[in-house]
């Protein structure tokens, strides 16, 4: 369950490094990965020995499990990194097969219901079972049974006198807000309302860490909310019972590849049975409160302060990291989109049926929201959760401007200078190289700047994806409602963007012919 | 020895309308042959056709002897020089860059250049001071002159000049009407000279060639035109711009 964000922003070094041993150990050696290894190599040089990944969804609970288990694998002597905050369940499932994390926390009603796709509850042997074949182990439940509530302020449950979901039914006027994944899951809202036969017809998506800003300001009266959530006690709220036994149970377990070696399995089921839920609401609530999930995940261990580098990481550090990673995605992606830009640009420019359908398929690209376009992409074999996903995605929208702008560029090449090019009796090679692109350069630099500028911007949401850069930030803060730390991000994004744009603007006087900007 | 340029049954039709009926033409070696007429006549289409921009739909067109076709025009394109009414300067290279740019292309050898850029310089009394700016940086008389340095970089066989001095305002126009002759009198250029203006078709044409839609209505000396005109087009074409020609 929950896909319900709480991103974080520590471990990609070790994603870099893993990502690096991986490809050396397939063997890939294109270009690009290639290019990829040489820019990295040198500024991480770990080792690259066998790493348990945690991997976790984007909230708070999540976070503070992967960062438990990242912690009691390091306890018993085990090298363990964890990716954080990776996305929804269908990404982590996605990503625990495709052999990109090791482990990771989730939940028996999401197995049941989002996995295994089955509307029957099924038990813990059942589950196992089925998971065995898909090459995937599941521990005991940890103790915990996080399920989906509806909650509401406890003033206005009490003025009208609100118990149980049942009680909605008199209450029609009631405003809705659910977060988008409980509007569409098979346990959620449709099949609820049915179930209930709730009357309320003002519904409405809204983020999750939004809704209770809008739930206390009046906005929304009813939301979705999970049972551990440490913002119900902060928030005031109050619990709709579930009197008709609607929700299934959601038992916190670790599901982990069967092919972990045994002591780091055995690592993660001394965790079995310890966790009940007052207990996971008060590391939830730590983690939320002090903004640190490493801090929280020591509350677990009893006290002692925090071991993890993670929790050390200075501001600088990290805003280094991003701003690297950052510029490596907009970087990459358009390079690739000059590569393939340039060319299509200039078959593009003399028209006919493959001219139009190049502009028309950039076009449509471009019209692609840049979420959907990222959504799109994780399921595809090459891609999934990795900065591959993001730049292939950046690339495909700094696609446009590029060709677009280097097909006009030539197009408006007067005729009388055309001919001239031809009479003289250059050949075709040498009229482009020597005439054409140096006449269309100031254009084909304006679309290489928009396409910098735009990724730069863009960039921001590979960090939906765990691909990093300074979206991370701003995603966490998004999701903590904390200012300061989207501004972290944001602020250095737009800088970015202006310094690129500058850059491009130096570059123009070097790049265009002179005679071109007299 | 064979005439250096021969069109025979030349035609050619753009999607709307024909440009050029079936035309034959005989351009003589170390003569300038005039093409004038009114806009439209199909003078810069025959023009366009001899350097290869256009195809013709029927007919052949030989160049020294042998057929122009898809295959040979390459090599024959050096062989002629081409200047239009705006230069057709590449505005991203220099006066020196765009005169030489053919030539370098074709690999010869600097100290080659750096002489023949000097003969034409000289020719076309061009300050050579002017070669490094930029076509922009350039007056319109000088734009021209660049251009037909250009054109005769590789001592082409045939020059081919579209309304060269079109753009250029009466005294500068005047004073390279002037140089031009001296120029091709001096090299004994093989010119085709395309022109609206009769006195400018006058003063340069031992042969003019008058067209009207598409078609060749006279050719012929001047006198022969104002003499014996083909018919009422011709007189009336002579006769509107006579005052300037004959007095």
């Amino acid at each position: 369950m929950k896909l319900l964000p709480r991103p974080k922003l520590l471990g990609r070094d070790s994603e870099r490094i893993r990502e690096r041993s991986r490809r050396v150990r397939r063997g890939e050696s294109n270009s690009l990965s290639l290019a990829f290894l040489i820019l990295f190599a040198a500024v991480f040089s770990t080792n690259a020995q066998s790493v348990v990944i945690m991997g976790s969804k984007k909230f708070t609970e999540s976070y503070v499990l992967g960062e438990i288990a990242k912690r009691t694998l390091n306890d018993a002597g085990i090298p363990a990194e964890h990716r954080q905050g990776m996305g929804g369940t269908i990404i982590l499932w996605q990503a625990l097969r495709g052999r990109q994390i090791d482990a990771y926390p989730e939940y028996t009603g999401t197995i049941e219901q989002e996995i295994l796709k089955t509307n029957r509850q099924l038990s813990l042997d059942e589950i196992r079972e089925t998971l065995t074949k898909f090459g995937v182990g599941m521990t005991k439940p940890l103790g915990f049974n996080n399920t989906y509530a509806l909650v509401m302020r406890r003033s206005e449950a009490q003025r009208l006198g609100l118990h149980t979901i049942s009680d909605l039914r008199n209450h029609p006027e009631l405003k809705v807000g659910l977060t988008h994944e409980f509007l569409d899951r098979q346990d959620g809202w449709q099949p609820l309302r049915a179930r209930y036969a709730l009357p309320q017809q003002n519904v409405i998506g809204i983020d999750h860490a939004l809704g209770y800003a809008a739930l206390k300001n009046g906005s929304i009266d009813v939301k979705d909310a999970y049972s551990t959530d440490a913002k119900i006690g902060e928030y005031d709220l109050v619990t709709l019972e579930d009197d008709l036994q609607f929700f299934p149970r959601y038992n916190a377990v670790f599901l982990y590849r069967l092919s972990l070696p045994t002591p780091a399995v055995a690592a993660l089921r001394k965790l079995e049975g310890t966790l009940d839920e007052t207990r996971m609401i008060r590391l939830n609530a730590e983690a939320e409160r002090t903004r640190n999930y490493a801090r929280a995940a020591n509350l677990y261990f009893q006290g002692g302060t925090g071991s993890t580098t993670a929790a050390g990481e200075s501001f600088w550090h990290k805003l280094t990291r991003w701003t690297l990673r950052h510029l490596e995605l907009a970087g990459f992606s358009l390079l690739l989109a000059m590569i393939v830009g340039i060319p299509l640009g200039i078959i593009a420019s003399r028209g006919g049926p493959s001219g139009h359908a190049i502009l028309g398929f950039a076009s449509v690209v471009q019209t692609i929201p840049s979420l959907a376009l990222l959504a799109l992409l994780v399921p595809l074999p090459f891609f999934g959760i990795s900065v591959r996903t993001a730049i292939a995605a950046l690339f495909l929208y700094g696609l446009l401007p590029i060709v677009r702008n280097t097909a006009s560029g030539l197009q408006d090449i007067p005729r009388s200078l055309r001919e001239s090019a031809i009479a003289l009796g250059l050949s075709p090679m040498a009229r482009l190289w020597q005439i054409y692109l140096p006449m269309a350069s100031r254009s084909i630099l304006a679309g290489i700047k928009t396409s910098a500028v735009i990724n730069v911007g863009t960039a921001t949401l590979a960090a939906l994806i765990g691909a990093g850069g300074l979206g991370e930030p701003i995603l966490s803060g998004l999701n903590l409602n904390d200012h300061a730390t989207i501004l972290q991000g944001a602020i250095p994004a737009a800088l970015l963007a202006l310094l690129v744009q500058w850059g491009f603007d130096l570059l123009d006087r070097v790049l265009i012919p002179k005679g071109l900007r007299l | 020895m064979s005439p250096l340029v021969q069109l025979v049954d030349v035609s050619k039709r753009y999607a709307n309308a024909p440009a050029l009926h079936s035309t034959n033409l005989v351009i003589e070696r170390g003569k300038t042959t005039v093409l004038i007429g009114p806009s439209g006549c199909g003078k810069s289409t025959l023009l366009r056709l001899i350097i290869g921009l256009i195809t013709p739909d029927s007919g052949t067109i030989a160049f020294d002897g042998s057929q122009i076709t898809p295959a040979n025009i390459d090599t024959l394109r050096p062989r002629i020089g081409y200047v239009i009414q705006e230069g057709g300067l590449f505005p991203h290279l220099t006066a020196r860059d765009n005169i030489l740019l053919m030539a370098r292309y074709l690999g010869k050898s600097r100290e080659k250049l750096r002489i023949r850029l000097l003969e034409l310089c000289e020719l076309t009394r061009f300050s050579d001071n002017l070669l490094s700016r930029y076509p922009i940086e350039l007056s319109g008389g000088q734009r021209q002159r660049v251009s037909l340095m250009r054109a005769l970089m590789l001592s082409p066989e045939l020059l081919l000049l579209d309304e060269p001095l079109g753009a250029l305002d009466p005294l500068v126009r005047a004073s390279l009407q002037k140089e031009l002759k001296e120029i091709f009198t001096r090299l004994r250029q093989t010119t085709l000279f395309v022109t609206h203006d009769l006195a400018e078709a006058a003063y340069f044409g031992d042969e003019i060639v008058l067209m009207n839609e598409g078609h060749i209505v006279q050719q012929g000396s001047l006198l022969d035109l104002r003499e014996n005109p083909a018919n009422d087009f011709v007189r009336e074409f002579i006769n509107s711009q006579r005052a300037l020609v004959f007095t």
